[in-house]
C-alpha cells in the first residue's frame, strides 16, 4: 500500500526526521489559509498523488502571493495528472500540500528498501539527490552507497555515520543524519514498510538537513497489525475495478486488451496473459480467483469481467487443485444465465471433479466454447474474439 | 530415490485441526501420506483424523519420532510457528500459508542461520503449494493424481502452472520424481538454486524443469548455478512476459521492481547460462520430452 508525500513525511517526522513546515489543503481558500498560517515569503504548492514524477508533470508550483497560491491550486486540484508512472489514465489531483519553500544548499537521495538478494533491509544513498535513483543508476553509478541491515539486531548508529560520511555532509550535521537515518530505519521496521525514499533530503542554506520529499509503501500483508497506518489508504488513488476485486476476495489488476481472463492461481493467471498473447490476442486483465472459490466468488469475478467496457471475449481457464470444477461450473452458470451474453466465452476445466464440471456447463445449454488444454483455450479464444470483432 | 521427501517421511501438521489443515491432512492421509501426528497448541492430548494432537512441536517430535512438517497456521502466527519446527530439531518443513508479512520472514530467514549445516532445517515456501514425490509422499495441497512417478525433478514459484506441467508431462507418459513449490513470497525459504542441487545429486532425477515468474533474483541465481554446477539439463520457463512494471500479479513476490526482474531480461539469463528455455507454457510436456529424448 502506497500513502501520500504528507502523510509520509508526518509518519517519518514522529520518528525523528525534520520536515518543513507544511500544511493539507482540499480548496484555494484553504490553500491560501495555510500558507499564511505557515508565514514566510515563499510556499510550494505540491499535488498530492500517489506518484513520484509529479513536478515533471506540473504538479508542484512555488509561489510568492496569495493569488499564486489561489491560482495554482484552483488549477491542480481535480486535475488528472499523468506522470512516468501512473499510466495513460494518470491520477486526480484531490489533496494539496502547502509548504513553506526551502533554500537548498545540497541533495542527497536516501531510500530503505527489502533486498530480496540478501533478505535484509537495505540502504541506498547517493550524494546526487533531486533525481530518480533509476537515472542516478545510470548516470553516475559510482555515487551509490548500498548498506545491510542485520536482522538480529537492526541498523546500528557506526552505519548511519558511515553514510553520512561517504555522502559527504558537513560534520555540523552529522548528529542529525544519525538521527535522520535510524528514524528512517526504525520507522520502516516498526510499521512493515516495503520502502522509504526521502529525494531529496536537503541541507538548507541555513544548516538544516530536512526531507524535502518522502514516499513510503507499506506490506499489505502485515496491514492486519497495523492499524494507524491502514487508516491511510486513499481509495481514489487506486484502480476502482482493483478495488472493487480486492473487497471481493479476488486478485485483479486492469490491462489494456480486450480478452477477458478468470483464472485460478497467480502463476497460471500470468501464463495464461502470455500465452493469448503469443495467439495473437491481447488480455483485459489479470484475474486469480483464489483457492476454494466457492460458485457466488466465481459468479462475482464473472461479473467484474464483464464490467470492463473493452472486454470483447471471456476465456475461462481453471486447473482445480484446491478448487473444485463444479463449483467453478455452477458460478459460470450462476452468472451467465442471469445475463444476455452478447461476446463469445471459452472455458477450460481440468483437475478436481473435472466430469462433473463439464456436465454442469453441458446440462445448462448455455452457449460456450469448450478447450481441454491451455493452448486450445488460448487458440479458441483469439479465434471467437477475432470472430467476433469482425461481425461488427 | 527422489528430493526431500519419500516413503520414509514421518509428517506432522501444524494447524492440524483448523478447517484446512483437516481438509488437506485427509487428502495426504488418503494419498498414502505417513502422518504420524499434529499440532495445535491447547489441544494436546487429544486426537484428530485418527492421529495424536501435541501441543509443541517438540512434543510432537519426541513421541512421534516425526522428520518432516507441514504448517497450515494462519497468516499472523505462521512465522511462529516456522522457528518453532526449526527449533525442534526436524529437517524439513513445508509452509503452505498465504500472506505472511514480509518482515516477519526476514526473521525467520536469520533464525534459522543459527543452526549448524547438519541440522539447518530447510524451508520450501511460504505462498506455495508444497512438495511431492509422486507415489511416495505428499506434503502439500495438491492434487496427488495429476503427478505420475517418473525422472523429472520440478521446482516452481507458481502452484497450479506446476500442475499444468506434470498434467502435460503426464500425457506424454512422463513422469515426476519429485516437485518441489518454492512459493510466491518475495522472501522464501529456500531456491530455485537450493532445490536444483539436490536434484543435481539425485540419482533418480535426470532433467529438471524451473517453472519461474517476474520478480525477484531467483531465476537468474539457478540459472547461473546450473550453468557452473550441473551436468543434468535444466528448462526454464517464466511467467509474466505481459506484467506489467511495478504491478502486483496476485503473489506477494511477482512485482517487477528492480533490473533484470521482468521475465523478458530472466529468459534472456536463462538462455545466456545455456538453460531451454521453454518458450510457452503449452510446452512444457513436449519440451520435456525433446530434452529426455536427447539423452
Amino acid at each position: 500500500m502506497d500513502i501520500h508525500e504528507y502523510q509520509a513525511k508526518e509518519v517519518l517526522s514522529d520518528f525523528g526526521v525534520e520536515i518543513p513546515r507544511g500544511g493539507l489543503a482540499y480548496s484555494p481558500e484553504q490553500a491560501v489559509y495555510r500558507a499564511n498560517e505557515i508565514g514566510g515569503e515563499k510556499w510550494v504548492v505540491k499535488a498530492q498523488i500517489h506518484s513520484g514524477g509529479r513536478g515533471k508533470a506540473g504538479g508542484i508550483k512555488v509561489c510568492a502571493t496569495d493569488d499564486e497560491i489561489w491560482n495554482a491550486a484552483d488549477e491542480l486540484l481535480g486535475r488528472r495528472l499523468i506522470t512516468h508512472q501512473t499510466g495513460s489514465r494518470g491520477r486526480v489531483v484531490h489533496r494539496l500540500y502547502v509548504e513553506e519553500a526551502t533554500e537548498i544548499a545540497k541533495e542527497y537521495y536516501i531510500g530503505f528498501v527489502l533486498d530480496r538478494q540478501m533478505e535484509r533491509v537495505a540502504i541506498v544513498a547517493s550524494s546526487e539527490g533531486g533525481v530518480e535513483i533509476e537515472d542516478i543508476a545510470v548516470q553516475k553509478p559510482e555515487t551509490i552507497i548500498r548498506m545491510a541491515v542485520e536482522p538480529a539486531v537492526g541498523m546500528q548508529p557506526f552505519q548511519a555515520r558511515e553514510i553520512a560520511f561517504k555522502l559527504g555532509i558537513d560534520k555540523s550535521l552529522l548528529s542529525q543524519s544519525v538521527t535522520t537515518l535510524l528514524g528512517c530505519y526504525r520507522a520502516f521496521r516498526d510499521l512493515d514498510a516495503t520502502m522509504v525514499e526521502i529525494n531529496p533530503l536537503v541541507v538548507t542554506v541555513n544548516g538544516h538537513l530536512i526531507a524535502l520529499d518522502a514516499k513510503m509503501s507499506f506490506d499489505d500483508n502485515a496491514l492486519f497489525r497495523r492499524g494507524n497506518i491502514a487508516e491511510l489508504r486513499d481509495k481514489s488513488q487506486e484502480d476502482s475495478r482493483e478495488m472493487k476485486a480486492a473487497d471481493r476476495g479476488l486478485n485483479y489488476v486492469g490491462l489494456d486488451g480486450n480478452i477477458g481472463c478468470i483464472i485460478n492461481g497467480a502463476g497460471l493467471a500470468m501464463a495464461t496473459m502470455d500465452i493469448i498473447k503469443l495467439h495473437g490476442g491481447e488480455p483485459a486483465n489479470f484475474l486469480d480467483i483464489g483457492g476454494g472459490a466457492s460458485p457466488d466468488r466465481v459468479a462475482k469475478a464473472f461479473n467484474l469481467v464483464l464490467s470492463d467496457e473493452r472486454v470483447q471475449t471471456v476465456l475461462v481457464n481453471i486447473f482445480a487443485g484446491i478448487n473444485r470444477c463444479d463449483w467453478v461450473a455452477e458460478g459460470i452458470v450462476q452468472a451467465v444465465s442471469k445475463i444476455d451474453m452478447k461476446i463469445p466465452l471459452v472455458v477450460r476445466l481440468a483437475g478436481t471433479n473435472v466430469e462433473e464440471g463439464r456436465r454442469i456447463l453441458k446440462e445448462s445449454g448455455l452457449p460456450m466454447i469448450m478447450a481441454d488444454t491451455l493452448k486450445e483455450v488460448a487458440q479458441r479464444a483469439v479465434e471467437a474474439w477475432k470472430k467476433h470483432i469482425g461481425k461488427r | 530415490m527422489s528430493i526431500l521427501i519419500d516413503k520414509n517421511t514421518r509428517v506432522i501438521v501444524q494447524g492440524f485441526t483448523g478447517q484446512i489443515g483437516t481438509f488437506h491432512s485427509g487428502e495426504m492421509i488418503a494419498y498414502g501420506t505417513n502422518i504420524v501426528g499434529g499440532v495445535t497448541p491447547g489441544k494436546g492430548g487429544t486426537r484428530h483424523l485418527n492421529k495424536p494432537v501435541f501441543d509443541t512441536v517438540k512434543d510432537a517430535v519426541e513421541q512421534t519420532g516425526a522428520n518432516a512438517s507441514i504448517i497450515f497456521v494462519p497468516p499472523p502466527f505462521a512465522a511462529d510457528s516456522i522457528m518453532e519446527t526449526a527449533d525442534a530439531g526436524l529437517r524439513y518443513c513445508v509452509c503452505i500459508t498465504d500472506g505472511i508479512p514480509a518482515h516477519d520472514m526476514i526473521r525467520v530467514k536469520r533464525y534459522m542461520r543459527r543452526y549448524r549445516a547438519e541440522q539447518k532445517m530447510i524451508l520450501t515456501g511460504p505462498n506455495c503449494a508444497g512438495t511431492i514425490s509422486p507415489g511416495k509422499c505428499m506434503m502439500g495441497i495438491m492434487n496427488g493424481h495429476i503427478y505420475m512417478p517418473g525422472n523429472v525433478g520440478v521446482i516452481g514459484r507458481s502452484g497450479t502452472l506446476g500442475y499444468e506441467a506434470a498434467s502435460q508431462m503426464k500425457a506424454l507418459g512422463i513422469g515426476v520424481s519429485t516437485s518441489v513449490g518454492i512459493g510466491g513470497d518475495p522472501i522464501n525459504g529456500s531456491s530455485f538454486m537450493d532445490h536444483l542441487a539436490s536434484f543435481e545429486a539425485d540419482p533418480e532425477t535426470k532433467a529438471v524443469i524451473m517453472i519461474g515468474e517476474i520478480g525477484g533474483p531467483q531465476e537468474a541465481e539457478g540459472a547461473r548455478f546450473f550453468k557452473e554446477h550441473m551436468k543434468k539439463p535444466v528448462l526454464g520457463y517464466i511467467a509474466g512476459l505481459t506484467a506489467p512494471k511495478g504491478r502486483r500479479m496476485g503473489h506477494a513476490g511477482a512485482i517487477i521492481s528492480a533490473f533484470g526482474e521482468s521475465a523478458a531480461e530472466k529468459v534472456e539469463i536463462l538462455q545466456e547460462c545455456g538453460v531451454t528455455v521453454v518458450p510457452s507454457p503449452a510446452e512444457f510436456g513436449e519440451a520435456v520430452k525433446m530434452v529426455l529424448a536427447k539423452l
